[in-house]
């Protein structure tokens, strides 16, 4: 489980997160709305634990550790994965190398998970070098499946993503998330919900990932806070209706 | 022989144009006697463990010739691959008539004191000549080694690969590992023929008091492929060169690469010059470079003198830990129609890079040293496999005392 309480953070001086409580318990995904700048970002970079995030309040939980002061590399090796929006480019470093160190030495079938992700011409290229939007994606998609994180973190994964692979993008994500209701002989669709254990956070701006995965709840980040907790789709359903600037009446 | 003594005279005390002067009577040039091998298993271990990290197999498995060279004698030269010569050179000077039209044909021997004492004092070297249309399976290998403290070694070498051919070397210059002063100034002529190809991989090992003054020129004929990789990443006191090439026929290719690490203590000033003579001709200068506390001089120039040529330039500089890295970068179009390029870059580390990293499980210092051994790894098109692999292990063995 995922327990955030209270949470400030500062970026450089300015106060970024405002006593954000949140909670994902094992087997949920959460989605998280916000225009831009409101703090989404800064949100998912302070769970993975970025130092230019600095947290001036508040604790942040994850399978019952208090991981606050965590440096990143623990966080990741306790089970928290990310998927960014803008990595940078590692030069010389080969996508296949990368996704090797993603699986920690164990025996990653790195052809295989390329495969799954249409990117195997990508593995003797440099790490994001000169990769467009929608490989950025699969790169990052295919790093995350070799992980194999428990606390997954999605940073706008449809952004930048053309209509030919923001499928193959949702089938992953709902894949890494436990949620592709794949049929399984030896279990029921019940058996298999239940048995769910790997947690969600999905920052979206534009919602079109919601028709390829199912969340159980959305949030909307707005200045810095969480204004509001509702079913996902009813809260996509009303940004598209009156937008963000409603967000304020809300909050107020 | 004679002009070429009276060329050398004239120039004995000249100064390089770059790097500090080197007292060359502060070292002894006095020949060292070592007995002639026929089998190289007999050399100390010692020896053959400190030749292995120079890219040396004492064993000479994988290797189409052998020439081993300890401080001014020949301990070892042989080649066991038709249409391959390796030859000490004062041995080839003395039996091959043709040796005379390839010696300071291309460098001058009135350069520099450094090429005007390697003709006093030439102390040995190798001929590697590759006949018309021969291929070797494996790479060549050339050792110069030093074991007497404060000897000043040298040599010349000549390389030639006729029309046709195909050779790929590896020299490794390495110390004894109690040795910790010398002076090593080593002649280099490369001629690439007709659609010939070369690939000259150098791996030096050197110690903290070591001078270093090589003096390299090479000419690529027509179609003619030349790719000069440099890889020096162990500390040494002072190291100069500027290696020349010149691709004087259509279509002719040159690529320089080189892998430099500054360790405290050391001054690297290496560049990589090649001139473009004829239309179509290619060339390629790239360098890494690591201060680690060292400095670097890291220069490069490309002379674009016939339209439809294209050169392109990289100097990318890494400051590990403090030190000095000045990149050089000079392009000169003498007339229309060159297409030249540069990129040069120096800076740390991007913390980016190493977060990225860790979200990934890695710790801060494996992050660091993923990102260097990336920063080293520089793809050579062309390279056999079995040189790729001796410079992964150079980049390899000196990371951990990079870190």
């Amino acid at each position: 489980m995922l327990r955030i309480e209270d949470l400030q953070v500062k970026i450089d001086e300015r106060e970024v997160l405002k006593h954000i409580d949140l909670e994902i318990q094992p087997g949920e995904t959460h989605i998280l709305f916000g225009p831009n700048g409101s703090g989404k970002t800064t949100l998912l970079m302070t769970i993975m634990g970025y130092p230019q995030c600095r947290i001036t309040a508040g604790k942040i939980f994850f399978k019952g550790r208090d991981i606050t002061d965590m440096p990143i590399n623990e966080r990741a090796r306790l089970g928290i994965g990310m998927s960014f929006q803008r990595p940078p480019t590692i030069h010389g470093l080969k996508t296949r190398q990368m996704v090797k160190i993603c699986g920690d030495g164990q025996q990653v079938d790195v052809e295989a998970l390329a495969g799954e992700m249409n990117f195997t011409d990508f593995l003797d290229r440099d790490i994001n070098a000169g990769f467009s939007g929608g490989e950025i994606k699969r790169s990052e998609l295919l790093q995350l499946m070799a992980q194999d994180a428990d606390l997954l973190l999605f940073d706008e994964p449809e952004s930048g993503v053309d209509l030919e692979n923001i499928s193959l993008i949702g089938h992953a994500i709902s894949s890494l998330l436990q949620r592709d209701f794949r049929v399984d002989p030896d279990k029921t669709q019940i058996q298999k919900k239940k048995e769910r254990t790997k947690m969600g956070l999905i920052i979206t701006h534009t919602g079109f990932i919601l028709d390829y995965v199912t969340a159980d709840r959305g949030q909307v980040l707005f200045d810095g806070v969480m204004s509001c907790k509702s079913n996902p789709q009813e809260i996509f359903a009303c940004i598209k209706k009156v937008g963000y600037e409603e967000c304020i009446r809300c909050k107020i | 022989m004679q002009d070429l003594n009276e060329k050398a005279l004239q120039a004995k005390d000249k100064k390089a144009a770059l790097g500090p002067d080197v007292d060359l009577s502060s070292f002894t040039a006095e020949p060292v006697s070592h007995a002639y091998l026929e089998n190289l298993t007999a050399l100390p271990m010692a020896d053959q463990s400190r030749m292995i990290e120079a890219g040396i197999d004492a064993s000479g498995s994988g290797r189409s010739g052998t020439y081993i060279q300890k401080d001014t004698a020949v301990l070892h030269a042989h080649s066991s691959q038709e249409g391959l010569d390796v030859i000490p050179i004062k041995k080839a000077l003395r039996d091959h008539s043709w040796v005379k039209d390839y010696y300071w044909k291309l460098a001058s021997v009135d350069t520099d004191k450094y090429t005007a004492q390697a003709q006093l004092n030439l102390h040995d070297g190798y001929v590697i000549r590759a006949r018309p249309g021969s291929r070797a399976t494996y790479p060549v290998q050339a050792c110069l080694y030093l074991e007497k403290e404060n000897l000043s070694q040298y040599v010349h070498n000549l390389i030639i690969v006729e029309e046709g051919a195909e050779l790929h070397v590896i020299t490794g210059c390495a110390t004894a590992s109690h040795l910790k002063r010398g002076l090593h100034v080593g002649i280099s002529e490369f001629f690439v023929g007709r659609n010939a190809k070369l690939s000259f991989t150098m791996i030096h090992h050197w110690a903290e008091e070591m001078m270093v003054r090589p003096r390299s020129v090479g000419i690529v004929e027509e179609g003619g492929l030349f790719l000069n990789n440099y890889i020096s990443m162990k500390p040494v006191r002072s190291l100069q060169m500027y290696p020349t090439t010149h691709l004087v026929g259509k279509g002719a290719v040159s690529r320089f690469y080189s892998l430099l690490v500054g360790a405290p203590g050391s001054e690297l000033d290496v560049g990589g010059r090649i001139f473009l003579k004829e239309e179509e001709t290619r060339a390629e200068v790239i360098a890494r470079a690591i201060s680690n506390g060292g400095t670097i001089v890291s220069r490069g120039d490309l002379i674009g003198e016939k339209p439809g040529i294209k050169a392109h330039l990289e100097c990318k500089g890494l400051l590990l830990k403090g030190g000095v890295i000045h990149a050089i970068p000079e392009l000169q179009g003498m007339v229309e129609g060159v297409e030249m390029s540069h990129e040069a870059a120096v800076g740390k580390i991007a913390q980016e890079e190493i977060f990225y990293l860790m979200s990934r499980g890695l710790t801060e210092a494996e992050a660091t040293s993923t990102i260097v051994r990336g920063f080293l790894n520089v793809d050579i098109p062309g390279l056999p496999p079995q040189l790729k692999e001796e410079i992964d292990r150079a980049v390899e063995m000196s990371e951990k005392e990079l870190m």
